[in-house]
C-alpha cells in the first residue's frame, strides 16, 4: 500500500518503520529537514519537506495514488486539516492522532461528517491499556483474540514458582490445565516455544488460553490473580483523567496524586467523591508513605517525566506489594528499561503506533489478506494473528502433526463454535474455525503461508 | 566499521562483475575469438571469490552507515576495475597490468581515455566489453546491485548517496531498491531506442551495440580509430542527440513518464540546454572559415559540444586542431559537465548554479549585511547543508587536481598537456588538447601519472569523497 505519514514525532517514526518493514511504501512529511534527514537514513522511505495540510506539498508526495494517509503531527487542528486536504486531493482513508479531550468526544461526529477513517486518541488508548492490566494484575500485558474468547497473557515467572525447571512439554500433565506456551523471553532473546524448553526463574512467557483455563493456570503457579481494589494514580494529566474515568466505572478505589493546586481543583470537580484528589508532590516519598502506598493495590506512575515515572515505580515497589504500572514517552530506551523490576510498561506511542499499524493490516484484507486481528506478542520480533477458515483448503482436514509447517509457526487456538481447543498433533482445522497462529514472521497474509 | 559487511556486499560486486562478463563472452563466440576463454576464466575467479564472500554466511550485523557506504562504494569500484581489467592483461592484448588498469577504470568510470595507439588491434570480445564497461558504470554498479539483490532497508540509502553523482540525491519513490530499478529502466530503454536508431543508419549490429554502450554510460570509447568520424551524418546526430539525453538528470524522464512537463523541465535542465546551444553557435562562428559550408561547421562543433559537455569524449574531428576560443570553450566546458542524477561526468550544472548563486548572496550581503536571503533551485530553498557541500566539493576538486597536476608535471611533457589531461581525467571526459588530444592518446605517460590518473579518474566519478575519505585516517580508527 501506499502510506503518507505527516508528522515525523515519535510516532510518525516508529509507524514508517513499522509499516515499511511490512512492505508498504511509505512517504514522511515534515517541516523539519533534519528529522526526515534522520528517519530516511534510519528505513526505506522517501521524505517530502513541508507543510503537509498544503494541498501541493500533498500533491508532491503522491497523494493522488495513496491508499492512506496518517496524520500524527504535534497538533489536533493540524492533523485535522491534512485529513480534510487528504479527502478533497486523493481518494485515500485518513487517520488523525486527536488528543484533546474536546475534540477526541467527538470522535464519531469527526469520524462520519470529515470521513476519516479512524480517530486516535493516544492517551485514550493508554489508559484504556492500563485498565486491563488492573484487572488482571498477573499478567504484564493482555491480548484478547476472537471477541475475547481467547486470551493472550505475557507474565513473568515469579521466584520459587513451581513451573521453573519444568519442560514445556510436561506442563499440562505437571499442572493438569490446558494452556499453551507461546513464546519465551529470557534475558534479550526472544523466541517461540517448543517442547523441549524448561522454564527458568524471570522468563517472560505469554501464554494462550481461554479466560477461565487462565485464571486456573494462574492459581495453580501460586500467582496473585485477584483484580485489584484500590488504586494509586502519581500524576494528573490527561492520561490520569482518562484512567480515573474507567477504573470509577469497574469500581476501583482512587487515589491521585497533582502536584498543581489548580488542576487538583479541576480534577476534584469532576468526580467528586469518588475519585480521592490528593495535592501534592509524588515525587515526595513521604506523601506517598502517608496517603498509604504501602497497602496499595497498583500503583500508576504517569507524570510527565519518564526518569521520575521509572523512580516512583521503582521506589514504590520496595516499599509495597502494588501491582506496578509505568508509563514512559521515549521508545529508544525499551531494551534497557524492561530490565528493571518495572511488572508493566506503557508506552502512549507504541500504543498509537500498534492500533495504527493493525488498522493497516486489516485495511489489507480488503485486498486480499485474511487476518482478522494482530497482535504484536514481541514486538517487532513474534506477532500473534487471528484467521477465520472460511473454506476447506490445504490446510483443513488435515491433522495438524501432518502439516508441513514452517519454521518459527505455532497454530496457538482454535475456537470452534463457542470451544476453545488448545491444539495438539491429533487435532485438524475445519472450515468454520477461527485459528489465532502466533509466528516470527510478518509475511503471514493468508492461513495457507503458515505451510512450507 | 562493520567489516565483514563490506566484503560481503563486495562478493556480491564479484558475481555481477561475472555475470556482466556475460557480454563479452557472447560476443567471443558469435566471432568465435579465442579471448572467450580469458573471459570465462576471469568470471569464474569471480564467481568463486564472490560465493565466498556471500554465500557461506551471511554476516549477521546488516548494519551500514555513511562511512561504511563510502568505503563499500570506494573499494568496489576498485575491486571492479582490477577484475575487469584481467582479461585484457592475461589475454595479452594490453601487455602491461598498470595500461589494462588504465583501460578499464577508464571504461568503468566512463571517462573514455584509452592508452591504446591502435584500437583496431583489439578482439571484438574486448571492444565489446570496453563498451560495456561503460554502460555498467554510467548508471553505477551499486545502484545495479541494489536492484536486483536485497539488502535489508534504509542503509542503502548510504551507498546510493555516495555513488550518485550531483549534490543531492533525491528518491523517485519510496523505496531505494523500485527507485534503482526504475532509473536502470530508463536508462536501459533510452539505450535499447539509440541502439535500434543507429541500426537504422547503417551501422552492423556490433557497431551500434558498442556505439550505444558507450553513448549511454556518456563513456566513449569508440572501435575505430576515427571513432565515430567514419560514420555518416545521420549517426553523428543520433550519437549527439543522445549524448546529450543521457546527461539530463534521470529525474526529468521520471517526471515525463507522469507527464509532470513542469517538473521535468528543472532550471537545471534549461540552464544545461542553455550552455549547450550558445557554445555550439560561437564554436561553429568561430570555426566556419575552414569548413566549406556552415552546417557542416554546425554539426562539428555541435558534436564536439555534446561530446565533451555530456564528458563523453567521442570525437569527428581532431578539435585539437581548431582555433584557440574553440579549444578554450571546449577545456571550460569540461570543467561544467552534465546534469546532476545522469550518467555524465564534470562538475555537474545543479552544482556551479548553487555555487554562483552563493556568491551573488555574499555580494548582496555585503552591500546589505543584514538582508536575508535564500538561494532558490525550482522554488526550493537550498539547505545550507547543501550550499556548504558544494564548497567543500569545490576545494577538495582543486585539491585534487593541483595535487594531480604537480605529480604528472614530474613527466616534463607541455603545460596544455598535463593540464587538459587532468581534466579530462578527474571530469571523466576522455580525450584532452595537445598530446593527449582526440587523434591521441594517455599511453606514453609513466607509471605514477597514469596511477594518479586512474585515482583522478576514479574521485572524479564518485565525486571526490569516497575515495578521498580511503585516505582519511579518522574513517579507519575504531
Amino acid at each position: 500500500m501506499n502510506i503518507i505519514i505527516i508528522g515525523c514525532g515519535k510516532v510518525g517514526e516508529a509507524l514508517a518503520e513499522q509499516l515499511n518493514e511490512q512492505g508498504n511504501n511509505i512517504t514522511v512529511i515534515d517541516m523539519d529537514m533534519k528529522k526526515l534527514n534522520a528517519v530516511s537514513s534510519k528505513c526505506d522511505v522517501m521524505g517530502v519537506n513541508g507543510n503537509g495540510a498544503t494541498h501541493l506539498v500533498q500533491q508532491e508526495a503522491g497523494i493522488e495514488n495513496a491508499d492512506l494517509m496518517i496524520a500524527v503531527t504535534g497538533s489536533d487542528e493540524l492533523n485535522l486539516l491534512c485529513c480534510l486536504i487528504a479527502k478533497k486531493a486523493g481518494n485515500c482513508k485518513t487517520i488523525a492522532r486527536v488528543r484533546s479531550p474536546q475534540y477526541s468526544s467527538e470522535a464519531p461526529f469527526l469520524k462520519d461528517e470529515l470521513g476519516l477513517a479512524m480517530v486516535i486518541n493516544p492517551e485514550q488508548a493508554a489508559a484504556e491499556e492500563i485498565a486491563r492490566v488492573l484487572r488482571f494484575p498477573s499478567a504484564i500485558n493482555i491480548d484478547t483474540f476472537c471477541r475475547g474468547r481467547v486470551e493472550l497473557i505475557k507474565l513473568k515467572l515469579p521466584e520459587n514458582c513451581p513451573l521453573v525447571g519444568v519442560a514445556v512439554k510436561d506442563l499440562s500433565s505437571k499442572l493438569g490445565c490446558d494452556v499453551l506456551v507461546c513464546t519465551i523471553e529470557r534475558g534479550d532473546e526472544a523466541y517461540i516455544a517448543n517442547g523441549n524448553t524448561v522454564f527458568e526463574e524471570r522468563d517472560v512467557i505469554s501464554i494462550i488460553a481461554s479466560p477461565k483455563k487462565a485464571n486456573d493456570f494462574f492459581r495453580k503457579i501460586n500467582y496473585k490473580s485477584k483484580s485489584v481494589k484500590d488504586a494509586m494514580i502519581a500524576g494528573g494529566g490527561e492520561l490520569g483523567h482518562y484512567l480515573c474515568d474507567i477504573l470509577v466505572n469497574y469500581g476501583i478505589s482512587v487515589k491521585l496524586i497533582e502536584k498543581d493546586t489548580k488542576r487538583s481543583e479541576e480534577l476534584c470537580a469532576l468526580w467528586g467523591n469518588s475519585v480521592t484528589v490528593i495535592n501534592g508532590d509524588a515525587s515526595d516519598q513521604e506523601v506517598l508513605l502517608e496517603e498509604g502506598l504501602a497497602q496499595a493495590g497498583a500503583f500508576v506512575a504517569l507524570t510527565n517525566l519518564d526518569e521520575e515515572n521509572i523512580l516512583l515505580s521503582l521506589f514504590a515497589h520496595s516499599a509495597g506489594n502494588a501491582k506496578l504500572v509505568t508509563k514512559i514517552n521515549r521508545i529508544d530506551f525499551e531494551d534497557v528499561i524492561k530490565h528493571l523490576d518495572l511488572d508493566t510498561i506503557i508506552y502512549p506511542k507504541s500504543i498509537t503506533s500498534d492500533l495504527i499499524v493493525r488498522y493497516v493490516r486489516s485495511l489489507k484484507n480488503a485486498q486480499g489478506s485474511n487476518v482478522e486481528q494482530l497482535h504484536q506478542v514481541i514486538k517487532g520480533k513474534i506477532e500473534a494473528a487471528e484467521f477465520v477458515i472460511k473454506d476447506s483448503n490445504s490446510v483443513t482436514g488435515t491433522p495438524l502433526m501432518k502439516l508441513k509447517l514452517k519454521d518459527g509457526i505455532l497454530v496457538a487456538a482454535i475456537l470452534r463454535g463457542k470451544n476453545v481447543v488448545i491444539p495438539r498433533g491429533s487435532d485438524m482445522i475445519e472450515p468454520g474455525d477461527t485459528v489465532v497462529i502466533v509466528s516470527d514472521r510478518s509475511e503471514l497474509h493468508d492461513i495457507t503461508d503458515i505451510l512450507r | 566499521m562493520n567489516y565483514r559487511m563490506i566484503t560481503y556486499i563486495l562478493g556480491w560486486i564479484l558475481i555481477f562483475e561475472a555475470i556482466f562478463m556475460a557480454v563479452p563472452v557472447l560476443t567471443a563466440i558469435c566471432f568465435g575469438e579465442s579471448a572467450v576463454w580469458w573471459f570465462l576464466a576471469t568470471a569464474a575467479v569471480c564467481v568463486s571469490i564472490g560465493m565466498l564472500l556471500t554465500k557461506i554466511k551471511k554476516p549477521q550485523n546488516m548494519k551500514l552507515y555513511s562511512r561504511e557506504g563510502f568505503v563499500i562504494v570506494s573499494l568496489s569500484w576498485i575491486v571492479l576495475s582490477v577484475f575487469g581489467s584481467l582479461p585484457f592483461f592475461l589475454s595479452g592484448e594490453i601487455p602491461s597490468f598498470i595500461d589494462a588498469l588504465f583501460e578499464t577504470v577508464s571504461g568503468f568510470t566512463t571517462t573514455g581515455a584509452s592508452i591504446l595507439s591502435d584500437v583496431e588491434k583489439l578482439s571484438k570480445s574486448m571492444l565489446m566489453w570496453r563498451s560495456f564497461t561503460h554502460w555498467v558504470g554510467g548508471m553505477g554498479v551499486l545502484v545495479f546491485i541494489m536492484a536486483f539483490v536485497h539488502l535489508s532497508g534504509a542503509q542503502n540509502m548510504h551507498i546510493m548517496k555516495a555513488e550518485s553523482p550531483g549534490p543531492s540525491v533525491s528518491k523517485l519513490v519510496p523505496r531505494v531498491k523500485t527507485t534503482a530499478l526504475l532509473l536502470y529502466m530508463i536508462y536501459f530503454v533510452l539505450t535499447l531506442a539509440e541502439f535500434i536508431l543507429l541500426l537504422f543508419g547503417g551501422m552492423t549490429p556490433f557497431e551500434a551495440l558498442n556505439t550505444a554502450f558507450a553513448t549511454a554510460g556518456t563513456g566513449g570509447f569508440g572501435i575505430y580509430n576515427s571513432s565515430i568520424g567514419g560514420f555518416s551524418v545521420y549517426n553523428q546526430v543520433i550519437v549527439i542527440v543522445f549524448m546529450l539525453l543521457f546527461s539530463v538528470n534521470f529525474n526529468s524522464y521520471f517526471f515525463l513518464i507522469k507527464g509532470k512537463l513542469r517538473e521535468a523541465l528543472s532550471s537545471e535542465v534549461r540552464v544545461f540546454f542553455g550552455i549547450v546551444t550558445v557554445s555550439v553557435l560561437i564554436i561553429a562562428f568561430n570555426i566556419m572559415e575552414s569548413f566549406s559550408s556552415f552546417g557542416r561547421a554546425l554539426l562539428d562543433s555541435s558534436f564536439a559540444v555534446s561530446s565533451v559537455i555530456s564528458t563523453s569524449g567521442f570525437s569527428t574531428v581532431d578539435f585539437n586542431l581548431w582555433p584557440e576560443l574553440s579549444r578554450t570553450i571546449l577545456v571550460l566546458l569540461m570543467f561544467v559537465g552534465a546534469c546532476a542524477g545522469s550518467t555524465g561526468g564534470g562538475m555537474k550544472v545543479s552544482r556551479l548554479m548553487i555555487l554562483f548563486k552563493n556568491l551573488g548572496r555574499e555580494l548582496l550581503v555585503m552591500v546589505h549585511p543584514k538582508q536575508v536571503k535564500n538561494i532558490k533551485l525550482d522554488g526550493h530553498s537550498v539547505d545550507s547543508e547543501t550550499v556548504r557541500s558544494v564548497s567543500v566539493y569545490i576545494v577538495a576538486y582543486l585539491a585534487v587536481f593541483v595535487a594531480s597536476l604537480g605529480i604528472i608535471s614530474f613527466d616534463n611533457h607541455d603545460l596544455i598537456t598535463n593540464f587538459t589531461a587532468v581534466v579530462s581525467a578527474i571530469n571523466n571526459i576522455g580525450p584532452g588538447l595537445e598530446m593527449v588530444g582526440p587523434a591521441a592518446n594517455f599511453g606514453f605517460f609513466s607509471i605514477p601519472s597514469k596511477i594518479v590518473l586512474i585515482f583522478d579518474m576514479l574521485a572524479g566519478r564518485l565525486e571526490l569523497f569516497p575515495m578521498l575519505l580511503l585516505f582519511t585516517p579518522a574513517m579507519w580508527k575504531k
